[in-house]
């Protein structure tokens, strides 16, 4: 039993990012505000980023800027720095978030000067009565 | 990557993210919402990513907090839930 604890608590960050994942899609299934479902999308996302840049960060390991002449002279320890990898391709996943935002942003503004609300059952009502 | 200070800011970022979604003023919510950003970008920058936390910070944090305060604006601050 405290094996199993202790297996639980040693990949204590895993379990908040599943966590903060699992709010953002209450946020998006379970509300009704569009508004509050692109919220609960931009939680969803920052999550899955965090978990990605989390698998690059080493204990004791420092930022991925070397000393130029050290590394020509090959004397970099691997141990020493995080992998950037995961940076690079979540920095994609920041910038293509905020334009999904803004786009849906201007959809949502389109919607509230047709319909004059931002509420999902309101604005079903009034497609039906159409 | 200080574990202390990991945890403390993971319990911060899922307590605004909480608090975001259930707060019914939607200015506040975004309010709220440009803090939790900006907790993120320090977890960021705690754990060695300091490129990404540089973006958040500008983009997560700056932008798409003017643009969700623009669309609230234009449109209306009252939510039902």
């Amino acid at each position: 039993m405290e094996d199993i604890a202790a297996h639980i608590m040693a990949k204590y960050n895993y379990w908040i990012y599943v966590v903060l994942m699992m709010i953002g899609f209450y946020a998006m299934i379970g509300k009704r505000n569009l508004v509050k479902k692109l919220l609960g999308m931009n939680i969803f996302q920052t999550s899955i980023i965090l978990f990605f840049i989390s698998t690059g960060a080493k204990k004791g390991g420092s930022i991925p800027i070397l000393d130029k002449y050290a590394a020509l002279q090959g004397a970099v320890d691997v141990n020493q720095v995080v992998n950037p990898l995961p940076h690079v391709l979540m920095l994609t996943a920041i910038v293509v978030g905020v334009s999904v935002t803004g786009v849906a942003l201007a959809v949502m503004q389109r919607i509230y000067r047709k319909y004059g609300t931002l509420e999902e059952d309101e604005i079903l009502l009034k497609i039906e009565n159409e | 990557m200080i574990w202390q200070l990991d945890l403390f800011l993971l319990i911060l970022v899922v307590i605004c993210a909480v608090a975001t979604i259930t707060v019914k003023d939607l200015l506040s919510a975004t309010i709220i919402f440009s803090a939790y950003s900006f907790l993120m970008c320090l977890l960021w920058a705690e754990m060695g990513a300091v490129d990404v936390a540089f973006t958040e910070a500008t983009v997560g944090a700056g932008v798409s907090t003017i643009f969700f305060i623009a669309a609230i604006f234009r449109t209306t601050r009252r939510s039902k839930d």
